[in-house]
């Protein structure tokens, strides 16, 4: 665990003991049940910023989990005596399934947008609460949890609902911090910046989305089956109104969805506000102030409360200590060279097909690339270039063909399958992580790549291929304080860290300047030295004819001409292509 | 099974319903659609507009449609000032739905501070009128609602369809950059469209206060069934919003003929579900 996780750990660990001390001494049941919402709203909160906030899939439906818990406990307890506290576990078990089978249906439509994802669960809740109402789980009239024993963990009632309600937002929290740690946290933030590229670059995104929609249910669950308890009184009306679902995204928001704190503070001073203004016609007042709070929030500051402190203190630290100086020399790989490549292996893609409805973009492509060879794939625009390397990386599956590496198969797999066997690709268009710092965005690389790298080992792998590429200086900038070809070059270096056996370049030459094209040509050469074989897309003849040891030549989506670079450029059928047939006959 | 009469009476009914939904969805489907914000406060200014036709009439004793053609102008002003807000804090896709949701709770708690949350009913000779066609009735009111979405849904059509203000507002919703380029003036029509959306919900309140019991929280019991109704329609396509209405407001009301009342919910949010999972690229 690192120095900022024991630090967080003991902190939490702290406020658990503070907090429960308080319980154990005995507070005015008034305070506990005030104190018990509070960890409640943290735990919903916290819990919904898991998917939601990290990945970036605001979901509209925790009120279906929170309702699904809340109502297994009412069931379980009255229908059959089942002591309280197991039941928490039934509840938690059954509304993670639920979130677990709904994320199975709806994370398989790929083309299913963030706002279309919320309304959907929004729906979802709607239909659970109209199956709650007309069937024997409720039938209309309510469950009362009066005659229920609870479970004497502290004196009084209010005490043990209040141990529990400390504990499981403690744990949500402490489940939050740790997830943002890890490789799933890094994975889920990644799907929120840019999910096909996450894909592209190994991160097993439907998997990451399904863990964290199982989690953030299972603990909306919990806090569902408690709050059973604490109502006594189970009614549809109540559990599946529109406020659970919007309160939580709105706490969030508020404190700072990306952060594994922000809903919590979010949730504090929301739910603190909204106890201040109970009762009679102030409570219509308080109502509309804090809602004119979360706008005034939203507005101005858009990342939440959580990150614009912590955001404002770390610019007046840096303010206040000079800007310290990267070692390159020692930064690189921690002082050894940076291993070479996974081992070569040779690329084949054997009569690849693809169509986009009517445009028939492959037409049967069979091409090789031998270990370590530079291949350079040129042919007019339109011609199914982008396309291959599409198919190629698994972005798109082909209609038809076998595309293998080695004695891998790579046609009919995930993305992030065939990132692992070893197959990196760059962006034409360089697509960084927008929140991602250029050593992260690296660093995501060497993570989820062929390599499987620790988090620490990634990062010092990720310095290094920085180094690489002449950027280690930018090491701390974020994609939008770089020009093109400093993103170029972090393309290159992403495409690396994941220590490909075979690299797609999608035209990074286009929109260099002269200068910058000499440098990128003798990178090329260097990442060549290291046994990685190129497949390379490119207009400038320049770059193909000093690269490449074979070229081939593309035309609406069949190959026309392959062989030694100057041959096939000089070939007739070539020079039409690229300059149209001549039809004066001189 | 229900006799034909009972279930032609449903159908009819359903229609009639479905009329008030599409209304609801009408200005909600162009501000999504071609603004790319999801406006939740449509809800509570439809909800404002009803309180307002109901003080109007029940106070001060003013006819329904002047109680319209006074609201309906001013709820233009209001769609426009609240597009000035959107445009100067640049409100994104997301945001905008934050951000709406926390304007539909301020008037919501507006509304209950001036009419409290007790239930208002707006009694009028028109709510008793009806119409009968052989063995069905069909009341004055709800049909006059369902004439008015069926007019204003052709009417924005046409206006989308054929004048140079809704060609450059579809042209602006599919590419920004592109449509500036051609010398299209987005910010202006922009406002001119929310504009429209809120008067769009004046005109849907002045017949819910007609129609139906008023109460503060009523603002959140159309949302579900009316962005079902929006999204099944398609993004700003008003003919569309028209028939997912209708379709929805008959299959709502022969559930309840068939099966029984309290299932009703579950036909809209199926078909919706359904839609979301099978045609995502529709939206």
């Amino acid at each position: 665990m690192s120095a900022h996780g024991r630090r967080v750990a003991l902190a939490l660990t702290i406020a658990t003991l503070g907090l429960g001390a308080l319980a154990a001494v005995g507070l005015p049941a008034f305070y506990e049940s005030f104190l018990y919402l509070i960890f409640s709203w943290i735990a919903l909160a916290t819990s919904w910023a898991i998917l939601s906030g990290y990945a970036g899939y605001f979901s509209f439906g925790h009120g279906a989990f929170f309702g699904a818990g809340m109502y297994t406990t009412a069931t379980l307890t009255t229908a059959l005596g089942m002591p309280f506290l197991l039941t928490l576990i039934a509840a938690g078990v059954l509304a993670g399934l639920l979130g677990l089978g709904i994320g199975a249906v709806v994370f398989r439509v790929r083309r299913l947008r963030g706002e279309l994802f919320g309304l959907l669960t929004l729906a979802i809740t709607f239909v659970l609460a109209t199956i709650v109402l007309n069937t024997r789980i409720d039938g209309g009239p309510g469950v009362y949890l009066s005659a229920v024993p609870m479970p004497r963990l502290l004196a009084s009632p209010t005490g043990t609902l209040y141990l529990l309600g400390l504990l499981l937002a403690v744990l949500t929290v402490g489940a939050a911090f740790a997830i943002a740690q890890s490789r799933l946290g890094l994975g889920l933030y990644a799907i929120h910046d840019d999910e096909d590229v996450a894909e592209v670059q190994g991160v097993p995104t439907l998997a990451y989305k399904l863990m964290a929609f199982t989690l953030s249910a299972g603990i909306a669950g919990i806090a569902g089956g408690i709050h059973a308890m604490y109502v006594s009184y189970v009614t549809v009306g109540e559990t599946f109104s529109i406020t659970v679902p919007l309160y939580v995204v709105l706490m969030s928001v508020l404190g700072g969805a990306r952060h594994w704190l922000g809903p919590a503070v979010g949730a504090a001073i929301i739910g603190a506000s909204l106890y201040a203004f109970t009762g009679g016609q102030q409570a219509v007042l308080g109502r509309a102030a804090v809602a004119f709070a979360l706008i005034l929030v939203i507005l101005l500051l858009p990342e939440g409360v959580v990150p614009a402190v912590i955001g404002r203190w770390r610019r007046h630290a840096r303010a206040a200590s000079p800007p310290t100086v990267v070692d390159i020399a020692h930064a690189a790989g921690g002082g050894r060279a940076l291993t070479p490549a996974g081992a070569p292996a040779a690329l084949e893609c054997h009569d690849v097909w693809k169509a986009f409805g009517g445009i028939q973009a492959l037409r049967g492509v069979s091409l090789a690339i031998g270990p370590g060879e530079i291949v350079g794939l040129v042919g007019p625009n339109g011609s199914g270039k982008t396309t291959l390397i599409n198919v190629v990386s698994g972005h798109y599956e082909a209609d038809r063909g076998r595309i293998a590496l080695g004695t891998e198969t790579l046609s009919g797999r995930r993305a992030h399958e065939i990132a692992g066997l070893g197959v990196s690709r760059t962006y034409q268009i360089p697509r960084p992580f927008a929140h991602f710092t250029a050593l992260d965005n690296v660093a995501l690389a060497a993570t989820f790549g062929a390599g499987h790298r620790s988090a620490r080992e990634a990062r010092t792998e990720a310095q290094g291929w920085l180094e690489f590429t002449g950027l280690a200086r930018r090491a701390s900038a974020f994609p939008h304080e770089l020009n093109l070809h400093e993103r170029k070059f972090l393309e290159l270096a992403r495409a690396l860290a994941a220590r490909p056996r075979v690299i797609l370049l999608d035209e990074v030459l286009s929109g260099l300047n002269p200068a910058e094209i000499t440098s990128a040509i003798r990178l090329v050469r260097e990442i060549h030295e290291q046994g990685v074989a190129i497949l390379f897309v490119e207009h400038l003849m320049r770059a193909v004819l000093e690269l490449s040891h074979r070229i081939v030549v593309l035309n609406e989506g069949e190959v026309i001409a392959e062989g030694d670079p100057r041959d096939v450029m000089r070939a007739q059928r070539v020079v039409d292509v690229y300059l149209g047939r001549s039809h004066v006959v001189a | 099974m229900p006799s034909a009469t009972l279930l032609g009476q449903s159908i009819v009914s359903g229609l009639l319903a479905g009329g008030l939904y599409s209304l609801l969805a009408l200005g909600l489907s162009l501000s999504w659609g071609l603004l790319r914000l999801v406006n939740l406060t449509h809800f509570a200014l439809a909800l404002l507009g009803a309180y307002l036709t109901y003080q109007l009439g029940h106070v001060f004793h003013v006819a329904p449609w002047l109680a319209a053609a006074a609201i309906v102008p001013a709820f233009f002003l209001i769609g426009v000032a609240l597009h000035a807000v959107f445009a100067y804090f640049r409100v994104a896709e997301f945001a905008s739905l934050l951000v709406t949701f926390g304007l539909a709770v301020i008037l919501e708690s507006l509304i209950q501070w001036f009419w409290t949350a007790d239930y208002r009913r707006y009694e009028t000779a028109y709510a008793t009128m009806s119409i009968r066609v052989g063995p069905l009735f069909i009341p004055t009111l709800e049909m006059l609602a369902c004439l008015t979405a069926v007019v204003l849904a052709f009417a924005t059509w046409a206006w989308l369809r054929f004048t140079y203000v809704g060609k450059a507002l579809r042209a602006s919703a599919e590419d920004p950059a592109m449509a500036a380029a051609f010398g299209v003036n987005h910010r202006a029509q922009a406002f001119l469209l929310s504009g429209v959306s809120a008067a769009y919900a004046g005109i849907a309140g002045t017949y819910i206060a007609l129609i139906a019991t008023l109460a503060p929280s009523q603002i959140w019991t159309w949302l579900g069934v009316v962005f079902a109704v929006v999204i099944i329609g398609g993004l700003a396509n008003p003919i569309g919003a028209l028939l997912a209405g209708l379709l929805i407001g008959v299959s709502e009301s022969v559930t309840m003929a068939v099966v029984t009342p309290a299932w009703a919910p579950l036909v809209s949010f199926s078909v919706l579900i359904l839609i979301l999972i099978l045609r995502p690229g529709r939206v």
